[in-house]
């Protein structure tokens, strides 16, 4: 039956993963550098640090592809590919968010531009990780992937590492600690119930049964260091103010750790296909058709 | 309208392989790559063991998925319902191969013989196409003699010098393409005789493969 359960794909591995590593920690990490600026928080280093991710996220995709010097090719689809819509969003979030990021750093500074840069570039982000949500949304095979679930998991995971992130900047630039620390452990909770949704949708309503293997091996890591562990982390950092910043940033860290886990796990491990199935089998000669078969597959709940 | 309909008669196919050995005949595809291929299904419990063979490959769906994610508009769907890929377009960044729900894109980088000792056979030579290297390349329903047709006047599904090579060679009759638009087509009557299902319908892809399963009371 090898053939006919649902077989893990070989098309996107790593690099993919990488795609949505890098850039939902980078969208996620230019909305909260926009937030927290609005704090006094220093724009610069958190802009330059979230285009950079976005970027890497960006060549792992180009790494992946097979014929990467025809990689325009890509804008050719807006109509209908959220791959397109992704490029041509990414193609405005850099650059804006490159002139944001100089046009707030000290060495530069224009009051001017950067006001109105810092919150482009917070919109685009939102569009940018709205689009990888789709991207993964539209893979109609695999199971893993197409589940409506998934995309407030990828939405929220994106914003926590983006808010991780900021807590590490915060450690070593300075600025507010206490609404990141409480920002985090709302978006930490909020990705925790997500991650539990999707997993019991997938297994209510069935899925192949090595996706659904490789997803819930991965989850006690996942929530043990990127939701419980930061949890803590967030909560020892509020009451011990002396060393606030920095178990901040230690929360920050796990946070981002278990989002990274997640998406390396539901992209490049639990991306099993659609196998195939026979509603019945065939009646010859006489008599009725056979019950049919969808092997590999959980029988779910529903 | 036209919409070239593939029809496999499950009742019918014997699980030869015929239709996959002529398909890499005609479109010298590479070891591992199967275009066309027929699963062996198991079903049941013993006693009550039923084997089935089913043919597979694109399903040139109407609502294709990898149509609607591919970012180059390498594939497209053609009037008469054929997927096809234009290879000097594909990036082959492998989001149609994800977003296909039937395992029918394959991307391959280099060139790969089934002999390589041996050095390459004379249709491996003969249909060589650097343009398939590290793109998107799948079953086409073999439009190049579709194609043809239109300048024979022959008909798809009924002229063999037009018809895929993997119905051509099916030795059981199990494999029938032609038009599901025309009332008169060899699939219409097939269609309307018998009852089918279509692999994954409930992905709402409308595929174009349909499979007969008994005849209609």
């Amino acid at each position: 039956m090898s053939q006919i359960e649902p077989r893990h794909q070989l098309n996107w591995d790593w690099r993919a993963a990488g795609n949505f590593i890098g850039g939902g920690s980078g969208s996620g990490l230019v909305i909260l550098a926009a937030l927290a600026a609005g704090t006094g928080a220093p724009y610069w280093p958190l802009g330059f640090a979230g285009a950079i991710l976005v970027g890497v996220g960006l060549l792992c995709v180009w790494m992946e592809i097979g014929r990467p010097w025809r990689a325009l090719h890509v804008f050719f689809h807006p109509q209908s590919s959220w791959m397109t819509r992704e490029a041509f969003v990414s193609a405005l979030l850099l650059p804006v968010t490159l002139l944001a990021a100089l046009a707030a750093a000290p060495f530069v500074y224009l009051p001017a531009i950067a006001g109105g840069a810092i919150s482009l570039a917070a919109l685009l982000a939102v569009a940018y990780l709205y689009c990888q949500t789709r991207i993964l949304f539209a893979s109609k095979g695999i199971p893993a992937w197409r589940h409506a679930r998934l995309r407030p998991v990828i939405i929220l995971t994106g914003l926590a590492e983006g808010c991780g992130f900021l807590l590490i900047a915060t450690a070593l630039f300075g600025g507010a600690v206490v609404s990141p620390l409480i920002l985090l452990f709302l978006l930490l909770l909020g990705r925790w119930l997500a991650w539990r949704r999707y997993l019991g949708a997938l297994t209510a309503e069935g899925a192949p049964i090595k996706a659904l293997a490789a997803l819930n091996q991965a989850t006690p890591m996942i929530n043990g260091l990127g939701h419980y562990a930061a949890a803590i982390l967030v909560a020892l950092a509020l009451v011990l103010a002396e060393f606030g910043p920095w178990i901040g940033a230690l929360a920050g860290l796990a946070a981002i750790a278990g989002g990274w886990q997640l998406k390396f796990v539901v992209v490049a491990r639990a991306a099993f296909n659609q196998g195939f199935a026979l509603p019945l089998t065939p009646v010859r000669g006489v008599g009725a058709p056979g019950p049919g078969d969808k092997p590999g597959w959980s029988k779910g709940e529903t | 309208m036209t919409r070239y309909v593939m029809v496999a008669d499950l009742r019918r196919c014997v699980g030869c392989q015929t239709c996959t050995a002529a398909c890499k005949h005609a479109n010298a595809t590479p070891p591992g790559v199967q275009w066309r291929q027929v699963l062996d299904m198991e079903t049941g419990t013993y006693p009550q063991v039923q084997r089935t063979f089913v043919p597979v490959g694109c399903m040139h769906c109407a609502e294709p998925p990898c149509e609607d994610v591919c970012p180059s508009t390498a594939t497209k769907i053609r009037a008469d319902g054929i997927v096809e890929i234009d290879y000097d377009l594909c990036i082959g960044c492998g989001y149609c191969a994800v977003a296909c729900p039937y395992q029918a894109r394959h991307i391959v980088h280099k060139r790969d013989l089934a002999y390589e000792k041996k050095g390459a056979m004379q249709h491996e030579d003969a249909r060589f196409d650097e343009k398939r290297m590290s793109v998107a390349m799948k079953c086409n329903f073999c439009q190049g003699r579709i194609d043809t047709a239109k300048e024979t006047g022959q008909t798809p599904g009924v002229d063999p010098e037009v018809t895929p090579a993997c119905v051509n060679s099916c030795i059981a009759g199990a494999l029938k393409f032609g038009d599901r638009d025309d009332p008169d087509s060899n699939v219409s009557g097939l269609l309307a005789e018998n009852q089918t299902f279509r692999m994954h319908e409930e992905l709402g892809t409308d595929p174009g493969f349909y499979y007969i399963w008994d005849k209609k009371s």
